[in-house]
């Protein structure tokens, strides 16, 4: 892709990572090893590849995004914020009384929240009902879901994958956010989902696979799954959970435990140093 | 005397969802498999293009009905109610409830008159499950132009709804010029000894039980509460404060069904004695339905017995 848009994406996506900080140190609880994973594919989506209108969110033909793995709220919360759809004051406000931005997506107080989501395993089935909507107003949206590698554990995935590709829901591309990590451990030693790409193959998705990290790879990716016919498309995103801040990285224990203020300050200045090389 | 015409609500259902493919080009069909009992196989003839089978995956089925919803249909799902309420209630509570969507629960094969399946297909928890979920709208329609009207009804309705009804064939007790009004119960009958509020196929047991007390000198008003949830509180006021005692009649478990629904407001708004009638917290079993709805109670002499108790209890 073109340098000069790789470097402002990576600019952006710095600026996410600051925010997901930000969120979960104020809230002192939150996601935060997922939310650092899954932040270069959210900027790619909505600053780069997704047609939306942050002063319309509810605009009928944009395209739709769910979040299946809606623990990782803040990162998406930072993305939208980032991207104009609310100030990004608001990221301070995470998992407070009264905040529009609950400790899970709510579609009903968050302006850019397509769809509320939180119960792993469910949205991945309205990101196919929405494609199916399309399909049928004969629209030309397209939809955008991420799952969690541990998620793709529970049954329902599996329910929606197959009735994706019976339909030949072409404009839907789920990720899977491949950092191995869940709750109790790694994914594969606490129910191995391994191999994920023969699944979906085997579910008859068009598979694609990439590292999580890079923005060449994750555009070259979603340009060729939106000109895929016939399939949907997963891509199968090889991340590191808790990628940016160097203490949370590839950390199970940072799956859903907030940063002290010692640990607040380091990730911050770790983020600091690295959006200064960027705009160097 | 004219005959009696039965029709199961299922039917009613299934014609209903055609009169509305009809009227509105929004409206979406979804199924997991069982539209040939469902009934939304009407549907699917008259409008293949806008009826989905998920297959035999509920849950799948009840997410991809609330991403339907929010591009702008109007979209009904259905399932047997063990499957729709049961299976799948965390989706129902988290993908339609929570969001507030516009999905219809179009739940089929409630209660024990399920009949020769068993147990694990009579369903008489659905109404105690789809209670608990905040902004839900419940309703069990009595007989076959109840059911129609409530479908119609509630295609215009925006939020979630969950309809519920029958296998069985049962009598039909309204005129066909009924107007269906969602959240208010319907008197069919007056009187001041005691009220007999009911709902389902437990309406037209309700108003066999009013002839045979009024023969012994009782004189019973009958309720058909339509709607469980927003329950009519203004009807069950009036009812407890004007006869004094009340006997619910539902085919569904006696916890968390209409009879609790009623004695929450009756206790809380003007306490007099509240019997119900239902299944006895027990599960179902094989045989005719009919048969099976004598083995768990749910006739027209359970009602009589209880509506006698209420008032020894005054």
């Amino acid at each position: 892709m073109d340098a000069n848009i790789k470097k402002q994406l990576q600019i952006k996506a710095c600026k996410v990572r600051m925010g997901i900080i930000e969120g979960v140190y104020n809230a002192k609880s939150g996601h935060p090893g997922g939310s650092l994973s899954v932040a270069d594919i959210l900027t790619y989506l909505y600053f780069e590849h997704m047609n939306i209108d942050p002063k319309n969110p509810k605009w009928e033909d944009r395209d739709r995004f769910v979040l299946s793995k809606g623990h990782t709220a803040p990162a998406l919360y930072a993305v939208l914020a980032h991207r104009g759809f609310f100030p990004v004051e608001e990221l301070k406000t995470l998992r407070k009384p009264g905040s529009m931005l609950q400790g899970h997506p709510s579609m009903k107080l968050t302006p850019g929240i397509d769809m509320s989501t939180g119960s792993l395993g469910q949205g991945i089935s309205t990101a196919v009902g929405m494609a199916l909507g399309a399909k049928l107003g004969e629209k030309p949206n397209r939809v955008f879901t991420v799952l969690g590698d541990g998620e793709i554990q529970e049954g329902q995935v599996w329910e929606a994958a197959m009735f994706a590709s019976a339909k030949g829901l072409d404009n839907l591309v789920a990720v899977v956010d491949n950092n191995n990590l869940q709750i109790d451990g790694s994914v594969s030693e606490v129910n191995s989902p391994y191999p994920i790409p023969e699944k979906f193959r085997a579910f008859g998705w068009n598979v694609i696979e990439i590292h999580a990290h890079s923005f060449d790879e994750i555009d070259a990716a979603f340009n060729a799954a939106a000109e895929f016919k016939g399939k949907p498309t997963a891509i199968i995103a090889k991340s590191v959970k808790g990628k940016g801040v160097s203490f949370m990285e590839d950390q199970c224990s940072w799956h859903g435990a907030a940063p002290n203020e010692e640990q607040y300050n380091q990730a911050m200045a770790e983020l600091q140093a690295a959006l200064a090389e960027l705009e160097a | 005397m004219a005959d009696i015409i039965k029709v199961a609500t299922r039917d009613a259902y299934g014609k209903a969802l055609v009169e509305l493919g009809e009227m509105n080009d929004k409206v979406i069909v979804v199924d997991a498999d069982l539209a040939a009992a469902t009934k939304t196989g009407m549907f699917k003839k008259a409008f293949p293009e806008r009826f989905f089978d998920a297959g035999i995956a509920e849950c799948n089925m009840i997410g991809v009905a609330a991403g339907l919803a929010t591009t702008g249909y109007t979209v009904f799902a259905s399932s047997f109610a063990m499957f729709a309420a049961g299976r799948a209630f965390e989706q129902i509570r988290n993908t339609v409830g929570y969001p507030h969507l516009n999905v219809k629960i179009g739940a089929t094969h409630a209660g024990i008159s399920v009949g020769e399946d068993g147990a694990s297909h009579q369903c008489c928890e659905d109404i105690a499950l789809m209670r608990s979920i905040p902004g839900m709208v419940i309703i069990n329609p009595a007989d076959d132009v109840e059911a129609r009207a409530a479908v119609l009804a509630m295609a215009d309705y925006e939020g979630p709804a969950y309809l519920r009804f029958g296998r069985l064939a049962v009598p039909r007790i309204n005129p066909l010029d009924y107007k269906f009004e969602l959240g208010k119960g319907v008197q069919l009958c007056d009187g001041n000894d005691v009220t007999i509020i009911a709902t389902g196929l437990m309406v037209n047991e309700a108003l066999i039980a009013k002839e045979t007390l009024a023969n012994e000198g009782i004189n019973a008003r009958v309720i058909n509460m339509h709607t469980i949830k927003p329950i009519d509180r203004d009807i069950v006021i009036v009812a407890a404060k004007e006869t004094g005692a009340i006997v619910t009649a539902e085919e569904h478990n006696i916890i968390g069904g209409l009879g609790s629904a009623v004695a929450e407001v009756v206790c809380e708004c003007c306490p007099v004695p509240v019997m119900r009638v239902g299944v006895e917290d027990t599960f179902g079993a094989s045989g005719p339905a009919v048969e099976m709805l004598k083995i768990y109670g749910l006739t027209a002499e359970n009602i009589v017995e209880k509506a006698k108790a209420a008032i020894n209890a005054k």
